[in-house]
């Protein structure tokens, strides 16, 4: 049965369900229960979103709160996945992931190629990205990119909470680590998921809407930016097919690739900083890969170069929003090669 | 007395909640019979034909050709050739503002609800308060929505129940080893979940097997059959399709096996297609199909089931429906079939008002 | 606080068979060190070496205790560690010379050597990496209750990493089946432990993780072995986790090339003197435990062993071009 549910819930009933499923699944982070050693309740908080809340009491033992230790934690979760266990470890917000980076991107990822192709290292590591809340600029940054840089994880980033069930569902069965990114400002965004438990193939994209002349691909929350200036540029008679590649790693350049070969053109929105982000990744496979059907320059819609700001009159300049999707989608479709 | 009567947007399936009128198949001033194809309607997930349920006049179009409409909401008026113009004006109007504003008296579609047979969840579509049940029985790979044509128009005549049987739609997704004699146990058990001692029962491909499998095991159960391109008629089969139903990981490896279904391609909606995506991606859902396989097929990839035998043991008046251009299951040579033309393996979406008939003629009075 | 075993009481604690087998394994980390040492000078093993030569005690004292239920991390230091879990010194010689015939199909090296099946969560090239990895390994023995115990060996460098400390606060809140063992041989590097260590010694740390802390003269396998009993038998009956001090020093350099000018002449004196061998066979032979010629038999056996691992990893081809891109993921 499909009902509608928000992201949050849909990631959580991935958690219970795989849970119930795999005795192997345990869940550890800073107060994914919340409570530990205070007086109040267990489970106060369920994670600070509530994302967890409810598994401590339905899995006891199978719930760990953790002290503020994350190169410990995250570790820890990474060690007891080459002895068996499931761990799905909560980096609470990207930005930290400097304090914990060595033990995903020097040991988890590089574990199975240093020691020859044996290990099998299945953690997932779930963590929040992404601007819009005022949260400033050490909690709201996109950073992404720089885990798709790492050979040896894979990376998820759902758009709606279909996608967000179906991906953790797959993250956790699948034996590579893999880092889940959900956007901070998703949680109440609602969608049709089915009450059955479902796995999404980890490297598929999907064509969130069909399109004639220009392709944008858009990453995690850019898929709503990006169904709003398609919708706008209906208006204008600009017909737009939105790419949403669901995981980065591995990306399905294929799709990307088979979407441009059709309208030519290629806006690419991602919220991450510009240097070195998906943008840049995709645009480059693209540009090398589909040159022939090209039509006009790839414009990219993204941040820019600079921490996130606090104040709100600021911060809505920094997250690309619908307008600036759609003057990017204008341009590509009024180019006009000079001189030719 | 004005003898006024809308035509009104129809409710296809449990999730329509309006849809476009793609062309309008009659004109004003036409005479119109019940039955006759009244405008082509499209909604975001399939296209259908909108037939007329009376007589009369068509007097006035309230939607034109491009105009989307709401469920329920009154898209042409319908009268006698001497119903004052006056009285079809204010009609008119009256409708038009309703349309506009957006307020339009919800028809309720059918119930869904889920009920134990046998201690597993099978999900069930009601629609329609007659005294003569009907239960339609869905194919391999498809679900109780499947219907969506031929459920609405019988419910004026029937109370009719669409099921999802086991493995398939929202119901548990365990088939068991796949048995017919299972899937037949399942359609009697709903029965007895319904207090129903009888039903006319109809199924489509592999739920044809079904029923006539349940008209087998009990016939006293079974009022009559309506079969609509049913498995178990002839030693060949499309195997592929079923493989690929099965094995298909994306869309667009699904599609050209989708396409298989209909005579006309460009029924594969965008909307179907993911709507059967998200339906395999469900837990369970591969393996009941690959069960389900064993059933159908014997080791040469020729069809297992022998349905005329199951007919001969039933001795249940049956009726046999095909589309022409089947390319899943071939018209029998044998066995007379009613041959439909213009339609696919889905005759009952294809042609729904050939399959509402039948049903029809095996209901009394 | 010293706390140290008095040799009579372990002794007599161990076999004649389970005697020889620590001498075996001592003699055959020393032999394969001593050999890639020599190896090394050829030119001939690519990348870095760290040698792990007069700290045999340690690995080996503690490994006797453990078993298929246990895992052990190590360092870039890591051959000594390997060689106590069970892992084959002869894939080992390939994998330092860059074979595909070694532990790790030659894409990992000295620094990255591992054999999962063993429980050998691999030496790690970084400082400080392994203890995090222990608490999960703990943790999964702990949650499968089949009383495993996970060990993390670090250096005096190491224990100075934020995740180490992390790791050894995280052991104890969560009450893990952890030993901490602290290898110090006195440097880090080329910066002296005693300079480094901000503590008098780095057991004193313990406390302030509420676990014990004791500390063993490393030389003395005897000392080593007691110790690393109670703590294993303690952590496996859900007394929580030790940090366990060894202190000794190590005979090559940092790495094979290190000049070592930081150093005085402590090897060669401890070579002399407080050799883990030399008081080994003094002790057990003096005693009457083990005769001098089933030693002997050994130290053929291993140079035999070390012959035939160099021998067969000189002549192993290199891997093959197409085993650059494999071996990345499980799917992908």
């Amino acid at each position: 049965m499909a009902r509608t549910i928000n992201y949050r819930e849909a990631i959580s009933e991935a958690l219970a369900q795989e849970m119930d499923r795999d005795q192997r699944v345990v869940v550890m982070g800073e107060d994914n229960a919340g409570g530990a050693g205070a007086p109040g309740s267990d489970d106060a908080w369920g994670g600070v979103m509530g994302v967890t809340k409810g598994l401590y009491d339905r899995f006891p033992g199978r719930v760990l709160d953790t002290p503020i230790t994350e190169s410990a934690f995250v570790g820890a979760a990474i060690g007891a996945a080459t002895r068996g266990l499931r761990p799905v470890a909560e980096l609470m917000f990207i930005d930290f992931l400097g304090v914990c980076f060595d033990q995903i991107y020097n040991q988890a990822a590089k574990f199975r190629y240093m020691f020859g192709g044996e290990a099998v290292t299945p953690v997932v590591i779930r963590t929040m990205y992404g601007a819009g809340l005022r949260a400033a600029a050490q909690h709201s940054q996109a950073l992404y990119p720089i885990f798709t840089h790492i050979p040896g994880l894979k990376v998820a980033v759902p758009s709606n909470p279909y996608d967000a069930k179906g991906l953790m569902t797959a993250a956790i069965r699948d034996d590579d680590p893999v880092i889940f990114c959900e956007h901070k400002a998703m949680y109440e965004v609602t969608g049709e998921v089915p009450e059955d438990a479902y796995a999404l193939p980890l490297g598929e994209a999907e064509v969130v809407r069909d399109g004639d002349d220009v392709t944008v691909v858009a990453i995690g929350r850019m898929v709503s930016v990006a169904e709003q200036a398609a919708d706008q540029l209906a208006g204008d008679g600009i017909s737009c097919e939105v790419v949403d590649p669901r995981t980065i790693s591995p990306l399905d350049t294929d799709t990307i690739l088979e979407s441009v070969e059709h309208t030519g053109r290629l806006v690419v929105v991602d919220e991450a900083t510009p240097r070195c982000n998906l943008a840049t990744d995709i645009s480059a496979t693209v540009a090398k890969e589909g040159f022939g059907a090209l039509r006009a320059p790839i414009e990219m819609v993204t941040a820019p170069h600079t921490p996130v700001p606090f104040s709100d009159a600021l911060e809505d300049l920094y997250v690309p929003d619908a307008q600036r999707v759609a003057n990017a989608v204008k341009a590509t479709v009024g180019y006009e090669r000079s001189g030719a | 007395m004005s003898g006024i009567r809308p035509v009104v947007m129809p409710k296809w399936g449990l999730s329509m909640t309006h849809g476009k009128i793609t062309e309008w198949l009659v004109e004003v001033g036409d005479r119109v019979s019940d039955g006759q194809d009244l405008a082509e309607i499209e909604t975001d997930k399939i296209a259908g034909t909108l037939e007329s349920n009376q007589d009369g006049v068509l007097r006035a179009i309230v939607a034109e050709a491009g105009r989307d409409a709401p469920v329920s909401g009154t898209i042409a008026i319908l009268a006698e050739a001497d119903t004052p113009e006056d009285e079809i004006t204010a009609a008119v109007a009256e409708a038009r503002e309703q349309l506009e504003s957006g307020e339009v008296a919800a028809e309720s579609g059918p119930v869904v609800e889920a009920v134990e047979v046998g201690g597993r969840r099978i999900s069930s579509a009601v629609l329609g308060d007659g005294t003569e049940p009907v239960v339609l029985v869905h194919g391999y790979g498809g679900d109780k929505n499947s219907w969506l044509f031929v459920q609405e128009p019988l419910s004026a005549r029937a109370s009719v129940h669409a099921i999802d049987l086991p493995g398939h739609g929202e119901s548990v997704k365990d088939v068991g080893d796949g048995a017919l004699t299972g899937l037949a146990e399942v359609v009697l058990g709903y029965l007895d979940a319904r207090g129903l001692g009888s039903a006319h029962l109809v199924g489509h491909s592999l739920g044809g097997a079904v029923v006539a499998q349940a008209a087998a095991t009990d016939p006293g159960r079974v009022s009559s059959l309506t079969l609509v391109a049913p498995a178990g008629f002839t030693t060949e089969i499309n195997a592929g399709f079923l493989r690929g139903m099965a094995e298909a990981g994306s869309r667009r490896e699904l599609k050209p096996h989708v396409a298989q279904l209909f005579a006309d391609p460009e029924q594969v909606t965008r909307r179907l297609l993911d709507d059967l995506l998200k339906f395999k991606r469900l837990d369970g859902v591969t393996d009941c199909l690959r069960t389900l396989q064993g059933t159908l097929l014997d080791a040469d990839d020729h069809q297992a089931v022998d349905t005329p035998a199951l007919l001969a043991k039933a001795e249940v008046p049956t009726a046999v429906l095909w589309g022409a251009a089947d390319q899943v299951l071939p018209v029998p040579q044998q066995h007379s079939p009613q041959v439909v033309d213009g339609a696919g393996h889905m005759l009952h979406m294809e042609r729904p008002n050939e399959v509402v008939q039948a049903v029809l003629a095996h209901l009394p009075g | 606080m010293t706390d140290t075993m008095p040799q009579q009481r372990a002794t007599a604690a161990l076999e004649r068979s389970a005697l020889v087998q620590a001498y075996r394994t001592m003699r055959t980390i020393r032999a394969f060190e001593d050999r890639v040492h020599d190896e090394f000078a050829t030119g001939d093993i690519p990348g870095f070496v760290h040698l792990y030569a007069g700290e045999e005690a340690s690995a080996t004292g503690v490994c006797m205790h453990l078993d298929d239920r246990d895992a052990i991390a190590s360092t870039h230091r890591g051959h000594g560690h390997c060689i106590a879990k069970g892992v084959d010194p002869r894939t080992m010689m390939a994998e330092i010379f860059g074979r595909a015939t070694g532990t790790c199909k030659g894409k990992g090296g000295s620094m990255h050597i591992a054999d999962l099946s063993k429980g050998m969560l691999g030496a790690n090239g970084i400082v400080g990496g392994g203890p995090p990895l222990i608490c999960g390994t703990a943790l999964a023995a702990k949650q499968a209750g089949d009383g495993g115990v996970g060990v993390a060996f670090f250096g005096d460098g190491a224990s100075n990493q934020g995740t180490t400390l992390e790791a050894m606060n995280l052991a104890s809140v969560w009450n893990l089946p952890a030993l901490f063992v602290a290898e110090n041989n006195g440097y880090a590097e080329a910066t002296a432990a005693g300079w480094s260590v901000a503590a008098d010694n780095i057991a004193d740390r313990a406390a302030g993780f509420g676990m014990p802390g004791v500390i063993v003269d490393g030389f003395d396998f005897f000392a080593v072995h007691e110790a690393a009993g109670e703590a294993i038998a303690r952590a496996r009956e859900g007394g929580g986790p030790t940090l366990l001090e060894v202190k000794f020093t190590r005979y090559y350099g940092h790495f094979e090339g290190d000049g070592q000018a930081y150093r005085a002449d402590e090897v060669a004196e401890a070579k002399r003197s407080t050799d883990c061998l030399l008081r080994f066979r003094e002790h057990v032979t003096a005693t009457g435990r083990v005769p001098e010629s089933e030693l002997d038999d050994v130290d053929a056996a291993v140079t035999a062993l070390i012959d035939e691992s160099v021998t067969q990893a000189r002549q192993a081809p290199k891997p093959a071009a197409d085993q650059l891109t494999t071996d990345v993921y499980v799917s992908y």
